[in-house]
């Protein structure tokens, strides 16, 4: 069974497109075939974040209007071979999706993976509603800040007005992923804290992701974090992100980077 | 820097999640009334004056939404039976 999952936030800049990549290469790594859809029409940028960029010729556009076959715009990763990337169209707008050709192509999606992850534009315009549009579930990116939980409140709004599950009043099931967070700056009252969030937004945790240098340079590499620094906090992260996404049950951490004075003491890497 | 300057930095995240508090509890409200209410009392006012003459602006739709469940309030007045044989 086919599982669409909508990676959402309002507020752009926050991870959306880093998690996509890091989640769906976590998720392809575990032997399951999964496709990162580019919703950003116009803005695409999920191609540049898994080292696609010049690989790209067609796009979700072609396909949703039904010029190309779903076949000749996926673009089969390079390091993980039951990765997927549909791109977006760099050239047009959002305008150019229509409602009956998203459905249809999320249909034929729906087929061939067993996960479909839908990296959503920022912002709750047309774009943003038609990546959310199908889905089975959502993750909403939020970072510890005001702004941030500010948009995903809105969001789950949405998601709970706008979407096909919605209007068939079902339950969309929600996950919250914060991203960016410094459990050191909040431990010191700077930064909301995990609680401070949940209970705000209250929908369940899937995943904290610590900020983290390593979620950077994978995106100046092209190569999704979960690739590229496969033992790095954040990846370990995502990877936990990814298990519960699939219905494992893994105690909540946050995972670091920082070394303990042992470890340090023999130069070994903290686990 | 004063040393209450000093705490006051420190410690903005309270501050902010009051602020959230506070202003999500607004937006929840005005969004969901904006958009939920209107249609709900357009669609009651259909159905109720199929059977009964009622004035528009006697009829009032309340949502209270609370942690866990939400209420929803109609108020409706209409003229009775007795009053309006007495026009007639």
């Amino acid at each position: 069974m086919a599982k669409v999952i909508v990676v959402t936030s309002g507020k752009g800049g926050v991870g959306k497109t880093t998690s996509t990549a890091a989640l769906g290469a976590a998720l392809a790594q575990t032997g399951k075939s999964v496709v990162v859809v580019d919703f950003d029409v116009g803005l695409r940028n999920l191609d540049l974040v898994m080292g696609a960029e010049r690989r790209v010729v067609y796009d979700l556009i072609n396909v949703v209007q039904g010029t190309i076959k779903l076949s000749q715009a996926l673009i089969r990763d390079k390091r993980v071979e039951t990765l997927y990337l549909l791109p977006a169209s760099q050239t047009r707008d959002k305008d150019a999706l229509t409602e009956d050709g998203v459905a249809r192509v999320i249909g034929e999606l729906r087929e061939k993976f067993d996960w479909v992850l839908c990296d959503s534009p920022a912002g709750i315009e047309r774009g943003a509603t038609l990546a959310m549009r199908h889905a089975d579930a959502a993750i909403i990116v939020t970072n510890p800040e005001v702004s941030s939980v500010r948009d995903s409140d809105r969001i789950i709004g949405l998601l709970d007005s706008k979407t096909e599950k919605a209007e068939k009043g079902e339950n969309m099931p929600k996950h919250l992923l914060i991203a960016r967070y410094d459990a050191g700056r909040a431990a010191r009252g700077e930064m909301l804290n995990i609680e401070d969030v949940l209970e705000i937004l209250s929908i369940p945790l899937i995943g904290i992701i610590p900020e983290s240098e390593d979620v950077l340079r994978a995106s100046n590499l092209g190569s999704p974090v979960t690739i590229s620094s496969v033992q790095s906090a954040a990846a370990r992260a995502y990877q936990a992100a990814a298990r519960r996404l699939c219905g494992e049950e893994i105690e909540m951490t946050i995972p670091s980077d920082r070394k303990g004075l042992l470890n340090r003491l023999f130069g070994r890497r903290a686990a | 820097m004063s040393f209450f300057g000093f705490m006051r930095r420190r410690n903005s995240a309270p501050v902010a999640r009051e602020r959230l508090q506070i202003l999500l509890e607004y937006e929840r409200r005005i969004i969901s009334q904006s958009d939920l209410v209107a249609v709900l009392r357009q669609e009651i006012l259909a159905v109720v004056s199929r059977h009964v003459s009622v004035d528009p602006d006697k009829v009032q739709v309340k949502v209270d939404r609370g942690a866990k469940v939400s209420t929803l309030e109609v108020d409706i007045e209409f003229p009775n039976a007795g009053a309006n044989a007495a026009h007639a």
